[in-house]
């Protein structure tokens, strides 16, 4: 899973509304990167539907630090997030719902939110 | 009808379909053939070519591949059978399209809210048929509505009129881009025939607002397809594999 996914994750634990449960948290024990190619105007067009905020706490897992507020003029910046969203493959980890605490495992590479039986 | 890109065909081909051992005939169960899958691209090329793409019940990831090799800037499939990903991971890899596509467990049924925001263009999925569990193919359709303008969906020709007629209540217009006809194999012991020819519609719904008059049902001429992907991997398309997928009535 790479953090551009993460982006577009909510929480679906019961009773939990899709604003209360956004972003989630991320725990990561194993990741590994692989660089692809980094184009100033694509990652500009792609940022216009990701939530910078959660990017920037999810990075924070993989040990990229964002600044605070995000510049979509700053080529620098832009690589970075470029890195962030799409270089990074969370293999092994976590995610956790910011209301519940219900924790998502994230095994092979791929989180599973799978509710139990009695959670539906 | 446009033309099939044979390169995609071949691409997809390489594919690993569902494990005989694993294959669960309760989450009915069938690979997306890799001639099903190139067919299905060459009609829906402009809604891929970099959009951000949602794929319902993705199972061994064939639509995923092959959307991401049509162009898609990032795709998502999700499904509910961990043997079934697992699969569709190594699939990707296969394809050279793990950059690309990333795959999220859940369930999707009428119950379950769908655990992302909507920050999709396109949907495109090939859904169970609702032939084991009645009305999943409905449930998939507005779970895809409800996350994506346009959606894309493989039926069963003789679930069209109902499907056309519910698009409406479920804000949508939905016309059939393509009828597809495929081969299946025999997938599981209680098919009593070695194959069947079945009749699927590839649907085109697409969100609109509640105060537009009831959709227009058409049959619309697809788009000529491009040729931007390229065959990748070890050259070697061994065939018979991965193909069919569907029932017996």
């Amino acid at each position: 899973m790479r953090l551009l996914t993460h982006n577009m994750l909510v929480s679906n634990a019961k009773g939990v509304s899709e604003a209360e449960g956004y972003p989630l948290a991320l725990e990561v024990t194993e990741h590994r990167r692989e660089e692809t190619e980094f184009d100033v105007e694509t990652t500009r067009k792609t940022m216009e539907t990701v939530k910078y905020d959660a990017l920037r706490g999810a990075a924070r897992a993989v040990a990229i630090d964002l600044p605070e507020v995000y510049d979509g003029d700053d080529a620098d910046l832009l690589r970075k997030v470029h890195e962030a969203l799409c270089d990074v493959h969370v293999i092994e980890g976590c995610l956790v719902c910011p209301k519940s605490g219900r924790r998502f495992p994230i095994n092979n590479g791929i989180p599973n939110l799978l509710l139990h039986e009695d959670e539906l | 009808m446009g033309k099939k890109d044979f390169s995609l065909e071949a691409a997809l081909q390489q594919l690993k379909p569902f494990d005989t051992d694993q294959i669960k005939f309760e989450l009915e169960q069938y690979a997306t053939s890799a001639e099903l899958g190139a067919a299905i691209i060459t009609h829906i090329q402009d809604d891929v070519l970099d959009k951000r793409v949602l794929d319902l019940g993705c199972g061994t990831g064939i639509l995923s591949c092959a959307c991401a090799l049509a162009g898609a800037s990032i795709v998502v499939g999700v499904d509910c059978d961990e043997d079934a990903l697992a699969l569709a991971r190594t699939n990707i890899a296969e394809c050279d399209v793990d950059h690309v596509v990333d795959f999220v467990r859940c369930r999707i049924d009428d119950n379950a809210q769908l655990p992302l925001r909507n920050a999709f263009d396109t949907c495109v999925m090939n859904p169970p048929f609702g032939t084991r569990k009645k009305g999943i193919d409905a449930a998939f359709v507005r779970a895809a509505l409800s996350l994506c303008d346009v959606v894309y969906s493989l039926h069963k020709t003789s679930t069209r009129a109902f499907l056309l007629k519910r698009a409406h209540e479920w804000g949508a217009a939905a016309d059939v881009v393509a009828e597809l006809r495929f081969d299946l194999p025999k997938t599981y012991a209680f098919h009593a025939d070695n194959s069947r020819d079945v009749a699927v519609d590839l649907v085109r719904f697409r969100r609109v607002a509640d105060e537009l008059p009831p959709p227009v049902v058409s049959m619309a001429e697809p788009p000529p397809p491009a040729t931007r992907w390229a065959p990748r991997g070890r050259g070697r398309a061994p065939r018979g594999r991965g193909r069919g997928r569907g029932r017996r009535r």
